[in-house]
């Protein structure tokens, strides 16, 4: 390959940031500066290329060879070997642990491999910050196509005929909303974009907000176009200070080349974009709470029998849709609403991102069609749960999703097939729980965040949620009642039927999927007093096996209150009067020795 | 609670930057949190008078988001993560590892105003976790042993 189109991407996504990679950004600008390479490759920061765990990420092209885990002291190898003599540097590439090889380009692993990126298609390609990146790619030609060669008829069409649904959570079909909202003449109409991503655990419209701003910014500038908008808001999170710096340069340099502001390119179309940014309230991702707080007021939903694309923002017909969707928009409009309907199930259309993350080896973005199955995602793609212990149930959904046990290992990531197994798509993220996650705590700790995030206006919500979480410490501390676990469920009900927004009335999701699933666990902490996870410590004791135990001594020389005593090569043993209960002996211990037991066993 | 201190110059200088729109009340109240570290009272009645709200709409607000505070916070925030996927790998031991190292409980600033402990509900960098933040310095993969190293490198820089 010439050296003369050579390219250094190093991603600068939040994830490798995090793990210094501007440094090794900078590092690679300076060494490039005094070098005598005739043609000096150009050195681009990009947003996150997914697989966050094992970053810093560079990618050379167009070799298409991938580094991870690139450190300050790699770059001169790099530069020496790779670009001026053409040799790989094996110790940064990829170890494929599925097959057990190290790979040179990232696209031959199995992480990225059964991908297939729409919404993501630049993110980790192109510098967010630069316009002529995302032009060089395709960017704003659908735009220029709806403008001038289509009418709003029909591109709510072929959005309506592509199948697009929300990705946000509720899984609404774009189309009809878009048609919805263009019926009604009473101007001005909104188009609002949320990016108040609040389910702990997931990423992706950070990382398209950081990693590709202008696509959403197509997207928005799209539907305006078709519905008779002129005015737009982006609502981010308070937390994501970068998606918001890039989203600020791209809107400003948008405006510069004739994309935003008056007469865009020349058609006499009208469009201004801003942003506002949240406040750390996790009910502002419903939208019409998101709304009311665009207004100035505190985010509180109120109840939906008008709906928002009749009256939203300022009582005006409003358009609201989440990063992703907007994402998909623009190449939608380019390939046609077919070649996305071939993509994914019959309902189920085109591909979703998901953040997969937890106890699993491959933790990062992963955008497949939908319709692949949950083993797929979390072995071949995620290649299979942290060391190897055994898989027990993935958390999909947010907060308000449900848990899926190993016996749906083979359900369809999508939006239907997700529903009928108690759980939900919401936006995306998947956390993958191994042996040592304890259900009944994981459900005590969403009820607790979502007890947290209540806005407190309707009382089953408000009351019921924190009635819950009470009856949950008391399971998790050792003061459970059988009686407790038919509360549980009537308060469930009750919460679900009685809160007007998703907020509550999915916020008892979590119970009610580990009731239903992990029954026998909340059983053992009320009965058997034991936390076979080993994660309620009141309910957890730790003793060494003597026919397992080889003596190595790891336990004894790691615990931290010298609880563990015995001579080298002979069975150790555990003092439980010193004991805190850490589990440190439990997660270091090379032979599996070391056994959780339940507070009965404690004497 | 009155503080006499409070240089109210500065909160003209953020008011003249939007125009007396209800829509710009956050955007002005996370200024105003920015500059002074917290939402003094004094500000509360400037902004409603520039805004032609009630007083207590704009404390309604200041009470309601979390990213506004009633009082003043310390120089450094730790913000540690409670997202799921931080959850399920240990973020509750890091957490009673920085409040131990500190002696404050989350919510809490220390008496010579240099840290504050928030628990955040996911950062957005589950790969990382279990992660902790301070001063938009991400540290990834963050164990017990490794809390009070990083707390002392900020405190020798105070």
């Amino acid at each position: 390959m010439s050296s003369e189109k050579r390219k250094i991407l190093v991603c600068c996504g939040t994830g490798c940031l995090a793990n210094n990679s501007y440094n090794v950004y900078t590092k690679f600008l300076d060494r490039l500066k005094n070098t005598s390479i005739d043609v000096v490759p150009s050195v681009k920061s990009t947003g996150c290329n997914g697989l966050c765990e094992k970053g810093p990420v560079v990618k050379i092209l167009p070799d298409e060879i991938s580094y991870f885990k690139v450190k300050e002291s790699d770059v001169d190898e790099i530069v020496e070997k790779n670009i001026l003599n053409g040799e790989v540097v094996d110790r940064l590439l990829y170890f494929d642990t599925n097959e057990k090889k190290r790979i040179v380009s990232h696209k031959d692993a199995s992480f990225y491999k059964h991908q297939n990126k729409i919404a993501l298609r630049n993110i980790g390609e192109i510098d967010p910050q630069s316009i002529e990146d995302y032009k060089e790619r395709g960017g704003y030609m659908a735009l220029e196509k709806v403008l001038f060669s289509m009418t709003p008829e029909q591109i709510i069409k072929e959005i309506e005929s592509s199948g697009l649904r929300g990705r946000g959570g509720a899984g609404f079909p774009t189309g009809n909303k878009w048609r919805t909202c263009f019926q009604f003449e009473n101007n001005p109409k909104y188009v609002v974009c949320n990016g108040d991503e609040g389910d702990p655990g997931a990423f992706m419209d950070r990382s398209v907000m950081e990693g590709d701003p202008n696509t959403v910014i197509e997207g928005m500038i799209i539907c305006a176009f078709a519905i008779n908008s002129n005015r737009g808001f982006l609502y981010i999170r308070d937390e994501y200070q970068l998606a918001r710096k890039n989203m600020q340069l791209a809107i400003e340099s948008a405006m510069a080349h004739g994309y935003l502001g008056k007469n865009i390119m020349g058609s006499g179309f009208d469009f201004d974009l801003e942003i506002v940014r949240g406040g750390g309230a996790f009910v502002c991702g419903e939208s019409s709470a998101l709304m009311a707080s665009i207004e100035g007021s505190v985010g509180e939903p109120r109840a939906k029998y008008i709906r928002s694309v009749e009256k939203g923002l300022w009582d005006q017909p409003t358009v609201l849709n989440n990063v992703e969707t907007w994402a998909n928009v623009p190449p939608i409009i380019l390939n046609g609403a077919d070649w996305f309907r071939n993509l994914g199930t019959e309902k189920n259309s085109g591909t979703k991102v998901f953040s997969l993350v937890g106890k699993v080896k491959n933790t990062g973005l992963v955008e497949i069609p939908m319709g692949t199955t949950l083993r797929e995602l979390v072995f071949d793609i995620g290649g299979g749960i942290i060391k190897d212990r055994p898989f027990k149930a993935v958390q999909t959904g947010g907060p308000s999703g449900g848990c899926i046990p190993k016996e749906h290992l083979d359900v369809s990531m999508d939006f239907d097939s997700l529903n009928n197994i108690g759980s939900m798509m919401g936006s995306g993220g998947v956390i993958v729980m191994d042996d040592t996650t304890c259900m009944v705590e994981l459900a005590r700790y969403y009820m607790e965040f979502l007890a947290e995030e209540s806005c407190g206006k309707c009382t089953t919500c408000r009351e019921g949620i924190s009635t819950m979480v009470k009856i949950l410490n008391n399971i998790t501390n050792g003061n459970g009642k059988m009686e407790d676990l038919d509360l549980l469920e009537s308060l469930s009900g009750t919460i679900k039927d009685a809160s007007l927004c998703g907020l509550g009335k999915t916020a008892p999701n979590p119970v009610m999927t580990t009731l239903k699933y992990f029954r026998d666990e909340y059983i053992d902490h009320i009965v058997n007093k034991k936390c076979s996870a080993g994660v309620c410590k009141n309910l957890t004791s730790y003793s060494i096996d003597k026919d397992t135990c080889i003596g190595c001594g790891l336990c004894a020389k790691k615990c931290p209150t010298g609880a563990i005593s015995g001579t080298l090569k002979s069975p150790h043993e555990i003092s439980h009067d010193t004991c805190i209960k850490c589990g440190t002996c439990f997660s270091v211990c090379p032979s599996g020795a070391v056994v959780i037991g339940g507070a009965a066993n404690e004497n | 609670m009155v503080d006499s201190s409070i240089d109210l110059m500065e909160s003209n200088e953020i008011l003249k930057k939007y125009p007396p729109e209800k829509r710009f009340t956050l955007a002005i109240l996370q200024d105003v949190q920015k500059q002074y570290g917290y939402v003094p009272r004094e500000t509360m009645n400037l902004i409603a008078e520039y805004l032609s709200q009630p007083v207590s709409e704009i404390y309604s607000m200041a009470t309601f988001y979390k990213a506004l505070s009633l009082k003043a916070k310390g120089k450094y925030i730790i913000k540690v993560c409670n997202g799921t996927a931080c959850h399920i790998r240990g973020s509750n031991a890091l957490m009673d590892e920085v409040a131990e190292v500190l002696d404050i409980i989350p919510g809490e600033t220390t008496s010579d105003g240099l840290f504050s402990i928030e628990i955040v509900n996911c950062l957005g960098a589950c790969a990382l976790a279990p992660v902790m933040v301070i001063d938009d310095k991400y540290y990834g993969g963050m164990t017990k042993e490794k809390v009070k190293s990083v707390i002392e490198e900020y405190r020798r820089a105070k």
